[in-house]
């Protein structure tokens, strides 16, 4: 018996499981970031665009560091620097990984928000005041819901790139679905857990495609 | 007693006066054109009336009511117009608007019923609560109630704004959005919209000068048509022998002041001012 034939005792059934696993991580850690970062992105939004002009500048300047510093660099410095720093260590991988990535997508998302809402000519908002609405009804009645039908595209390109991201988790150790394929290639010299992994992020990114696809064809009732 | 009296509205963008000191009167049901070439002002003093700009100076009340005096607002040293009261002044007057600005997402009915919608919400929360003192602790019969009240509040509006629509001549087009309508069509809908609140004046900012001149004359009729002895307007236009045959009053303006003011006759007919005399000959 060979070395070669020991290292590579492992099914395929066993590395589906194991790459099954990881790839819950990846969902949880994928859903997690949308579901915070897509109101957060908004809030930030609207205080980037505030006339309170030491809160504008705040949050320009955070984008500006979210956007121009590497994402893996940001996880390292979620897990660390609170431990490190001020004695108040992470209470997980996960969490940190998780705030980092809320962080970093609401930021983006919020540049996404700006461009959309700069988009709607002013004479909707003037339609809405003439007719005795809020600034929050017109926000919310006329801006917001064109705002959704214009930054889908943009949308769908960041959220696609958010799966492939998770993969980033690794770096602290999360044991999201690309690190434990890398542990299987390193476990037993097989090379094919990786190509398998692909194939999850392919199918997952497969299906939002066709999600947001839909949802465009939804929204296509109307032009502007 | 006149409906609307604006008085010595003037109003600055950076160094250029736009408006120098603009005063009128309309009695109600009359119908005011506003004449003049681009650029003399006729617009801004529209958005003036709608609360979209602040006059620098000047006053505007309607019904007795003051609704905007910049001196008072000067004195309590606050340029700042409270926003709800803001929102209650504007009810006063309707505007439409040059480009339409119909709210593409809406369908034509809910564009002319959203305003009123939403307004009736608001002041849903006082009918509730007096519905929930006259039935004190009869819980199924304050849900009925409130369902009931409800429904009778909805009712009424959309039945209004099928009303109103069926005024323009677009009944049959409720459930269209506005991209599946014609210029003529969106503008009419629009027309329905700022109508839909009953706004004591009804302000027009060139109404037909977005549209194809073959789309125009339907416009133009169905503003004709609203005329009457209750409905109040202002109309911004450009097109002379409308202008001529709806109003009762003419006023022309030119650099930010009103060069000459009476009824059609005296404008297109008998024009005094040089300037105006200018502007009809170019015009026709």
């Amino acid at each position: 018996m060979t070395a070669a034939n020991i290292l590579s005792s492992i099914s395929f059934l066993q590395v589906t499981a194991e790459l099954l696993q990881g790839f819950g991580v990846t969902c949880l850690l994928f859903i997690l970031t949308l579901v915070l970062a897509l109101p957060l992105g908004l809030l930030i939004c609207l205080g980037s665009m505030s006339k309170i002009k030491p809160l504008k500048w705040l949050l320009r300047t955070i984008i500006w560091i979210i956007r121009g510093t590497p994402l893996m660099l940001q996880i390292i410095v979620v897990f660390f620097v609170p431990g490190l720093l001020f004695h108040y260590p992470m209470s997980s991988r996960f969490t940190a990984v998780t705030v980092a990535f809320v962080i970093n997508y609401a930021c983006y998302f919020s540049e996404i928000y700006r461009g959309g809402i700069e988009s709607i000519s002013k004479g909707q908002y003037e339609a809405g005041q003439v007719l005795g609405m809020s600034k929050s009804q017109i926000f919310f009645r006329i801006i917001l819901p064109q705002v959704f039908k214009r930054i889908l595209a943009p949308m769908s390109n960041e959220v696609i790139t958010l799966v492939k991201d998770t993969s980033l988790a690794r770096v602290i150790s999360v044991a999201e679905i690309t690190l434990l394929s890398q542990d299987i290639v390193n476990a037993h010299a097989i090379i094919w857990p990786l190509f398998y992994a692909g194939v999850f992020y392919l199918i997952f990114n497969g299906l939002l495609t066709l999600l947001f696809r839909f949802a465009e064809k939804k929204l296509d009732y109307y032009k502007v | 007693m006149a409906l609307l009296t604006v008085s010595d509205i003037k109003k600055s963008f950076g160094a250029s006066e736009v408006l120098k000191g603009i005063s009128f009167t309309l009695e109600k049901g009359e119908v005011l054109s506003i004449i003049g070439s681009s650029g003399s002002g006729k617009t801004t003093l529209l958005r003036c009336l709608n609360f979209l700009e602040t006059a620098d100076s000047g006053k505007i009340c309607v019904n007795d009511e003051v609704l905007f005096d910049a001196e008072a607002l000067q004195n309590k040293r606050s340029n700042r117009v409270k926003s709800n009261d803001l929102r209650k002044k504007r009810l006063h007057f309707g505007l439409v608007f040059q480009g339409f600005n119909l709210f593409p997402h809406y369908n034509v009915l809910t564009n002319v019923t959203l305003a009123a919608r939403l307004l009736a919400k608001e002041s849903f929360k006082q009918e509730c609560a007096s519905i929930k003192s006259s039935y004190k602790g009869d819980r199924k019969q304050i849900k009925r109630q409130i369902q009931l009240a409800k429904e009778r509040i909805l009712n009424g509006i959309d039945s209004n704004a099928k009303a109103l629509l069926e005024k323009v001549g677009l009944a049959d087009r409720c459930d269209a959005y506005p991209c599946q309508l014609s210029g003529g069509q969106c503008q009419r809908v629009a027309i329905a919209r700022a109508l839909a609140l009953s706004p004591d004046i009804l302000c027009f900012d060139e109404p037909t000068s977005a549209l194809d001149p073959e789309l125009t004359g339907e416009v133009l009729n169905v503003i004709k048509g609203l005329k009457s002895s209750d409905r109040t307007m202002i109309i911004v236009t450009h097109e002379m022998d409308f202008a001529k045959n709806v109003s009762d009053k003419v006023i022309f303006m030119a650099d930010g002041i009103i060069e000459e003011a009476g009824t059609p006759r005296q404008i297109f007919d008998e024009p005094k001012s040089p300037k105006l005399q200018a502007f009809l000959q170019h015009e026709s």
